[in-house]
């Protein structure tokens, strides 16, 4: 019987030190998957190596023994010593394996509950290993319904549905203030890891035009040609705010940039159009009584931050509904496998074939040959019996003879898919 | 024929029901439901409607039941046009409610069967009905609109985001749907108002006769006046056009309601 395994580390077992050194780049990948292949101990293979994990999935006779390859490799490719990755590696065999790859790929594992990125990552994984043919039956559907049960979390549960990064959340707030972002006119006061990311959710939100106002022009004018904005001076702000709608302030500076007093004047010749500000800075420069103008919105750090607290707490209820899902799917899945076996394969196929024969004559003795005394009838389903033996004798027959030539569970596979032995899915 | 009031009612019920399941758990195929419900509501009411209006050669508006009849019917015939062009599904949740409410508040009325006024059978008297209520019955969705922006825009203000937040559409779509109704519902209740006038004239021959219903409906007409010319000279618009939609609403029910149960007059007759 075939094992399915898998072994890896992720951002909760292993330093980011360790992680980089055994990141694996998209050739590294197919070469890995390529080596191991060829490796006797290994039937089928899968690496996928994101920033916060490195993991290798595989089926094999002895699961132990393909394990210890892939990790030989590893430390041979890597120029790593095994002990000093080892202790960080956790392994999963079996329905825990598959239970691993569905959560994983479902984002539950991710260090950002939920995130959708990470399915993507596998999907190329998956991509590359098909290329190298390393996949076979087994890794075929596994694939097939962890895309299958991700998609599933994904839609069923609210697990993806809130933004849980400051910038993420900054739009999704716009988003509900304005609808549509489109053609908005974005203002971004100062610099600033956080707040640039924020502009750059909102270029792919399809804003229109983009203002930079920096205390340092020259600094400004870079940014601005980043995003393809237009860069002001800080002293242009107050008639910017009569066209923008989207303000982003990130400066550094120890006082309010933008008071109630410059805010004010403004909203008469903006005709009340709504104007949101976004003030990532500490000490704040956006006065929070801009917050109580009519029209006019206001949300700080902290405000931010309580927002991602409210979405993070519900990301962690449908977390409860995924792990629901994802069970449902393990124990599916453990049963498909299970079938894949010789024995349960020939019992399902002689059940099947023989319940065909009793429904067809049970049909016939109620209607047609009614007038049948019972001894006839008893011979007819002997007869009967014994035909539905000759003709699974042969399959049979193929199935129990090993063959160190044919893969045999892709041989399971296909019997099952001829005589249609896995209706319920 | 008796039991398709009925029928119609059940209809616009289980479509509210619907709405409200939609509002808790933001499925689709709630709303969709809904929608489809009340459009078979609408289509069976007409038909009740259009029997009537037959069968006594005059639209039946001569007292309060079958008044609010056709105010149900017109706001059912708004949020309909107004969901297909305006595509806010959330405004179900409200004109549902409305339109069961005040349907099964006329079919709860008995009917008194009075003398017909030889003035009822009109043309005119039916346009001048028609529009005023599609009009009314679109300020009613601007009025809805409007509290439902003050419920999100308190939302994002207060940064406390309750139940509403996730649920409601964002503020700009909310102040763009009660624009429309008001610019829609106000051009329409004007053409109706005229509409009376004129027909006022013929029968009366004077326009205004300074009646109680005349007067609050010319404040109410003012109000709205204002606030759209307001939007248009300095763009009014946001909290204070959505309160300026409900009050404007709340008058127009009392000129509507209230002043016939108060006040008297000409239109009085359309409450007994």
């Amino acid at each position: 019987m075939l094992d399915i395994v898998l072994t890896g580390l992720n951002h909760t077992t292993a330093p980011v030190s360790l992680r980089e050194k055994l990141a694996f780049s998209k050739e590294e990948s197919a070469a890995a998957i390529e080596s191991l292949r060829q490796d006797p101990a290994v039937a089928e293979v899968m690496l996928f190596s994101t920033c916060n994990r490195v993991e290798v999935l595989m089926t094999a006779k002895d699961g132990a023994e393909a394990l210890e390859a892939a990790k030989n490799y590893i430390s041979r490719i890597k120029e790593t010593p095994l002990s000093d990755f080892e202790p960080h590696l956790y392994t999963y065999h079996g329905h825990k394996a598959v239970r691993h790859l569905f959560r994983v790929a479902s984002g539950l594992d991710s260090m950002v509950m939920g995130e959708p990125q990470i399915l993507g990552q596998i999907k190329e994984a998956f991509r590359i290993t098909v290329k190298m043919k390393a996949s076979g039956v087994v890794l075929n559907r596994l694939f097939h319904r962890t895309f299958h049960v991700a998609k599933r979390v994904r839609t069923e549960t609210g697990i993806g549905d809130s933004a849980v990064s400051i910038s993420y959340a900054a739009i999704e707030l716009a988003k509900k203030i304005f609808g549509d972002l489109e053609n908005r006119k974005v203002l971004l006061v100062g610099a600033g890891e956080m707040a640039e990311l924020a502009v750059e959710h909102l270029i792919r939100n399809k804003v229109g035009d983009i203002f930079v106002a920096n205390r340092t022009f020259e600094r400004g004018m870079e940014l601005a040609s980043r995003f393809s904005g237009q860069a002001l001076r800080f002293e242009e702000i107050p008639s910017a705010l009569e066209t923008v709608d989207i303000i982003i302030s990130s400066t550094g500076a120890p006082q309010v940039v933008i008071g109630k007093d410059m805010v004010k004047p403004v909203i008469k010749n903006r005709r009340n159009r709504s104007l949101f500000f976004i003030d990532i800075a500490v000490p704040r420069d956006i006065d929070p009584d801009i917050n109580k103008l009519s029209n006019c919105y206001v949300y700080d750090i902290d405000d931010l931050k309580g927002v991602i607290d409210g979405n993070m707490e519900n990301r962690m209820k449908e977390a409860i509904k995924a792990e629901r899902i994802i069970d449902e799917a393990v124990i599916r899945f453990g049963r498909w496998l299970e079938g894949l076996n010789v024995v349960p394969t020939i019992v399902d196929l002689k059940e099947k074939m023989g319940a065909m024969a009793r429904m067809e004559l049970e049909k016939t003795l109620s209607s047609s040959l009614k007038h049948l005394p019972e001894k006839d009838a008893l011979a007819l389903s002997r007869m009967l019996d014994a035909l539905v033996n000759k003709i699974v004798h042969d399959p049979i027959q193929f199935l129990k003879i090993k063959s160190s030539h044919r893969d045999e569970t892709a041989s399971l596979s296909l019997a099952r898919q001829l005589f249609n032995l896995d209706e319920s899915e | 024929m008796n039991s398709f009031p009925y029928i119609a009612a059940v209809f616009y019920v289980l479509s509210t029901v619907l709405y409200c399941i939609y509002l808790f758990k933001q499925k689709d195929v709630f709303q969709r439901a809904g929608f489809i419900l009340m459009i078979s509501g609408l289509i069976i009411h007409s038909l009740v409607i259009l029997g009537e209006f037959i069968q006594l050669g005059y639209l039946p508006v001569l007292n309060l039941k079958n008044t609010l009849g056709i105010a149900a019917w017109s706001i059912a015939v708004v949020f309909i046009l107004f969901r297909i062009k305006l595509n806010i599904k959330v405004m179900g949740i409200y004109a549902a409610p409305l339109v069961a409410l005040t349907y099964i508040a006329s079919l709860n009325i008995p009917e008194i069967s009075a003398e017909t006024p030889q003035i009822f059978k009109s043309a005119w008297l039916v346009i001048h009905v028609v529009m005023v209520f599609i009009g009314e019955a679109a300020l009613a969705m601007a009025c809805g609109a409007g509290a439902l922006y003050l419920i999100q825009e308190n939302a994002i203000k207060s940064k406390k985001r309750g139940f509403f937040y996730s649920r409601l559409p964002s503020l700009e779509q909310l102040d763009a749907a009660g624009y429309t109704s008001i610019v829609i519902g106000f051009t329409v209740f004007t053409v109706g108002l005229i509409v009376g006038l004129v027909y006022a004239k013929m029968v009366w021959h004077r326009f205004v006769g300074w009646d109680p219903k005349e007067i609050w409906s010319g404040i109410t007409w003012l109000l709205y006046a204002a606030l759209v010319h307001e939007r248009i000279a300095v763009g009014w618009r946001g909290r204070r056009a959505a309160i300026m939609a409900i009050v404007g609403f709340a008058l127009l029910l009392f000129s509507f309601l209230g002043v016939n149960f108060l006040l008297g007059g000409h239109h009085g007759g359309f409450t007994q």
